[in-house]
């Protein structure tokens, strides 16, 4: 996973009570380390799973997938907007 | 991928004497300069570029350690390096810690695999709290090299 979608999980992640991991295959990183989801290695178009422990698990998973789907669409242009000059 | 397929050996720096976050990304992309892995006329633009990058969300990714970074036209291969820094760099990380360990890459814009599997790398070595406390208390860039390929060699695991 690059830095800046690891960091809008981290951010989005540490909101919630529950505990989030993302799974790769057999790798497992804590949501909420930005460390721990570099390892994963993930590329887009990868297929990871979110998984949440805790009070809160449901609605964490639905915001940390909602981010997926819509949220780095927004990275990807901002980025774009630094290198294109 | 492995640390030797993108350090490069002869910019690696032990004694940064740079403490703020952008002298030290300066001081970085100099070590590259001298060991002739970026070209002068590419060297501000380079430096321009990784302090954008930082300016949409820190690359200080926890644990003490940042990994700034940027693509640019003008490289043909991912090139990165190593500096330490005894004092630590205010890097604004995600957990607040200064930051005394630093990766700086460089990698052409239609390779973002690449760059992806440095980062992965990095992050899995670095996970490993004795290799990543070791790497921290190097003294000379010998030292730095020296750890890096013990990795390389699976020496340290997780």
């Amino acid at each position: 996973m690059h830095a800046r979608p690891a960091e809008a999980f981290v951010r989005l992640a540490s909101q919630f009570e529950s505990e989030v991991q993302l799974i790769r295959e057999e790798r497992r990183a804590n949501a909420t380390y930005m460390f721990e989801l570099l390892t994963l290695g993930a590329a887009q178009g990868t297929q990871i799973l979110i998984e949440a422990v805790g009070p809160d698990a449901q609605a964490a998973v639905e915001a940390l997938a909602d981010l997926v789907e819509n949220g780095f669409l927004e990275l990807d242009r901002q980025l774009d907007d630094t290198t294109q000059k | 991928m492995k640390f030797s397929d993108f350090i490069c050996r002869e910019a690696i720096r032990t004694t940064l004497e740079a403490d703020a976050k952008q002298s030290v990304i300066r001081a970085m992309a100099n070590s590259l300069l001298e060991a002739k892995k970026i070209e002068t006329g590419d060297f501000e633009g380079i430096i321009e570029a990784i302090l954008k990058r930082e300016e949409l969300g820190s690359t200080g990714i926890g644990r003490g350690v940042a990994v700034p970074h940027t693509k640019h036209p003008s490289i043909e291969k991912l090139v990165g390096t190593v500096a330490i820094s005894g004092g630590g760099v205010d890097f604004e990380s995600l957990d607040g810690e200064k930051v005394h360990l630093l990766f700086l890459l460089v990698s052409p814009p239609d390779r973002p695999g690449d760059h992806l599997r440095a980062l992965e790398n990095i992050s899995r070595q670095l996970r490993d709290e004795m290799f990543c406390r070791l790497l921290k208390q190097c003294k000379t860039p010998d030292e730095v090299w020296q750890l890096l390929m013990e990795a390389d060699n699976n020496q340290f695991p997780s």
